[in-house]
């Protein structure tokens, strides 16, 4: 599974992320190099970009952290880029989205780490300032690419200080899932759109003998429903300067609201542990008929033999609205000391950015509407989902901001859905704390 | 074992001695011209040591007195700031380490009595002469072997209140089958703490056996003549002769369940809210995730004292009582 929380920590991990560290103190002197900025003005091709690398043989140190289904296909393009490509050796390294934010950062001030790699739009910002990685307005320019061939809210999640630090791959969201054997069983043929069309189909699944059919998880992707609902409410999480939270608005409240009530109501059993909602919805007879959950689970589902049907969230509250986020190509500092590091890194994020369309077979959304809107994505599972770009929202480019998240927004829904405290009371906590965290960053990070 | 080594390095020093005493000058010279000798045959170990424990513990320190995340430029000097913070309540610090030190507390307190009394009865029954010994013996070391991962997952589905086989079980004994085994308190606790005592009473048991086996014969037999039933012979031989074996393994269970951490990040995740968020959890958290290594220096600086109190506690509770 691709799940950006699922975690696994070993004493050896952190031993060896020590050992990364104290390197790191050393290192952190001389890491300069030149920014992307520089280092793409300095070399001839950088005005005649051809999508051809002509310098000497080069290595190419890739990173992301497609672990799960998606893995495949990622190795698959991998090796066609080296066949077209043969002066450069990429050598991939994969490792866990939960690992990778947190090795990342020690591997490249140790000048061990990726040149080039993928990773999550929320969490550009928070590399760009700590200098992990360098803007690639220039690649972004001369690859062609513009703001008109992305949907707007994800083209600009990838821009930080105006500077663009990211070429989104993918999009991805959550969605709705529901069993097609329970749904045949329950009549339900249409895809619920809104609140009271949900309810129905949760009757009708009730009635034909699942009394709980949508569990409602304390945990991961718990945060991410609220996200949704908060937004379809009309509300904003963050303030877009990073200076506040703002999840405990009345909109915040009325989401979570609906949720807990969920439980309330009697449609979701209380206290549904990690993951227990994702396995009753595999389950045969599924425990849970409906589940909300992100896209990337597709080929998961798909490989159990699971019947589903896919559709986007309904629209609970005033406006379609839907968490997401996106895998986005960066380069690192590292490779900004070596002109034909940067050449061969550049040639690379244009050849996969040009292959997004094989890459929805991994289950996400291609970025760019030329290969979205194309005939192969529209026979795939997740084209339901692809149609409704316009209503999917990201976070602010903040740096710090999943911490923070992690350790509040994400406390408060855990504690509301399981029933410890009101919603409106757990939110007011973790938005003031929230709001505590940021104000320290903004100070940290220099605003 | 320590125990076992103690009485060895004791008998070795004073042979020592009488090789340096009886040799005369030829004797003293030896002495004195081999005073390297011991460093060189410490040096490997000791290497390792400076290398791995003693430098990282004053970099530790060193840490600890910044404001500092390797990822930035700055690494601004705060003196003891960082300390200062989590004695302040106004802080954030403050919240997050205390309630994960009450967790860690909470854990030891409940874990560490079990941990010594459960595998003093398994290792009593280890040590009795039946068929099937050594099967009884691997039955309980056996879980050991395994790695928190695993022991982990696999509890948290067996645990699980919704999906799970615990509560289907208890259900079908008639029992209450609702119980939230690790997403409420107090049952996440009991969860932690039952999943930890299976899994580690095999290790502690195992010292406990070396332990009586180290006890001489003779005495049980004398004790035996002299009339003493099972208990007093419990009471008055196999206590007393585990004493330093009891001791250690106090000691480092204290120690092991104060640095509980794998079964609170796999099984609860520290759910409900943070409430089995655990010392070193939040240390790892407030370090390697959010990179303020600074603060989570001084917080395991502050665990580590904390710990240190507790040694010398044991260490002066089973003190050898000359009346006794």
């Amino acid at each position: 599974m691709t799940r950006p929380d699922s975690t696994n920590f070993s004493r050896r991990r952190f031993l060896a992320l020590g050992g990364g560290v104290a390197a790191g103190a050393v290192l952190t002197a001389c890491g300069g190099g030149k920014s992307a900025d520089e280092a793409a003005g300095g070399t001839e091709s950088g005005s005649k970009f051809t999508g051809k690398y002509t310098g000497p043989a080069v290595t190419l140190a890739y990173w992301n952290g497609f672990t799960g289904g998606d893995g495949p296909f990622m190795d698959e393009l991998v090796k066609r880029f080296q066949s077209e490509n043969p002066k450069i050796t990429v050598k991939q390294n994969t490792i866990e989205w939960a690992d990778f934010y947190q090795k990342v950062p020690a591997a490249v001030t140790a000048g061990k780490g990726p040149d080039v790699g993928v990773m999550h739009q929320d969490q550009l910002a928070t590399n760009a300032v700590r200098k992990v990685i360098v803007p690639v307005d220039d690649v972004a320019d001369a690859l062609g690419l513009e703001e008109s061939d992305f949907s707007p809210e994800n083209w600009k999640a990838g821009i930080y200080q105006d500077k663009r630090y990211g070429i989104p791959l993918d999009v991805h969201s959550l969605a709705m899932y529901w069993r097609k054997d329970a749904a045949e069983k329950a009549g339900v043929t249409e895809a619920p759109t809104d609140a009271a069309s949900f309810e129905e189909a949760l009757k009708a699944f009730q009635e034909a003998g699942n009394d709980k059919p949508f569990w409602m998880p304390s945990k991961w992707p718990s945060h991410l429903m609220f996200l949704s609902l908060l937004w379809q409410n009309g509300g904003e999480p963050y303030a877009e300067d990073g200076s506040k939270a703002t999840f405990d608005s009345d909109e915040g409240i009325a989401a979570l609201t609906w949720q807990v009530d969920q439980i309330k109501k009697g449609y979701s059993p209380e206290n549904v542990a990690i993951d227990t909602q994702y396995i009753g919805f595999k389950n045969n007879p599924p425990k849970t008929d409906v589940t909300w959950d992100g896209i990337w689970q597709i080929n998961d589902l798909k490989g159990a033999d699971v019947p589903f049907e896919l559709a986007p969230i309904p629209t609970i509250g005033d406006q379609a609205a839907v968490w997401a986020n996106s895998h986005n190509f960066f380069i690192s500092r590292q490779a900004t000391g070596d002109d034909n590091k940067f050449d061969a890194a550049r040639v690379f994020i244009d050849w996969m950015s040009k292959q997004s369309a094989e890459w929805a077979g991994a289950g996400m959304i291609p970025a760019r509407t030329s290969v979205r809107e194309s005939a192969d994505v529209a026979s795939m599972t997740q084209a339901p989902i692809a149609e409704s770009i316009d209503t999917m929202r990201f976070l602010p480019p903040v740096p710090g901001l999943g911490d923070v998240q992690a350790q509040t927004l994400e406390v408060a829904v855990n504690e509301a859905t399981l029933l410890k405290r009101s919603p409106e009371e757990a939110l007011r906590d973790a938005a003031a704390k929230a709001t505590t965290a940021m104000e320290a960053n903004l100070k940290k990070y220099g605003g | 074992m320590a125990v076992t080594t103690t009485p060895a390095t004791a008998a070795g020093r004073r042979e020592g001695d009488e090789v340096a005493t009886g040799g005369g000058r030829r004797g003293s010279t030896a002495m004195a011209g081999n005073g390297l000798t011991p460093w060189l045959f410490l040096a490997p170990y000791l290497t390792l040591f400076v290398a791995f424990v003693v430098a990282p513990t004053v970099y530790g320190i060193w840490i600890s007195l910044h404001d500092w995340d390797y990822t930035l430029p700055g690494k601004p000097f705060v003196g003891l700031d960082n300390y200062a913070n989590l004695f302040d309540s106004s802080s954030l610090a403050y919240d997050r380490f205390w309630s994960s030190m009450r967790a860690t507390a909470i854990f030891t307190v409940m874990s560490v009595p079990l941990l010594l009394v459960v595998p003093l009865v398994v290792a009593l029954a280890m040590n009795q002469k039946f068929r099937g010994r050594n099967l009884f013996r691997a039955v309980y070391f056996a879980p050991y072997v395994l790695g928190v991962a695993v022991v982990a997952v696999m509890w948290r589905f067996l645990l699980d209140n919704n999906i799970g086989v615990v509560n289907h079980y208890l259900g079908v004994l008639g029992l209450p089958d609702d119980i939230a085994w690790t997403t409420s308190v107090p049952a996440a606790w009991f969860a932690l703490v039952g999943v930890t005592v299976w899994w580690t009473l095999g290790f502690n048991a195992v010292i406990y056996l070396a332990g009586l086996q180290d006890i001489p014969k003779e005495l049980y037999e004398a004790a035996e003549v002299d009339g003493a039933g099972a208990w007093q012979r419990f009471r008055n031989v196999t206590l007393p002769g585990l004493r330093p074996v009891t001791m250690f393994v106090t000691m480092i269970t204290i120690i092991a369940s104060a640095n509980m951490f794998g079964q609170a990040y796999l099984m609860t995740k520290g759910a409900p809210g943070t409430e089995t968020r655990t010392a070193i959890y939040q240390i790892a958290e407030t370090g390697l995730k959010q990179f303020q290594m600074g603060t989570a220096a001084a917080m395991s600086y502050v665990l580590t004292l904390v710990l240190m109190v507790c040694s010398l506690v044991v260490f002066w509770l089973f003190r050898e009582r000359k009346d006794a």
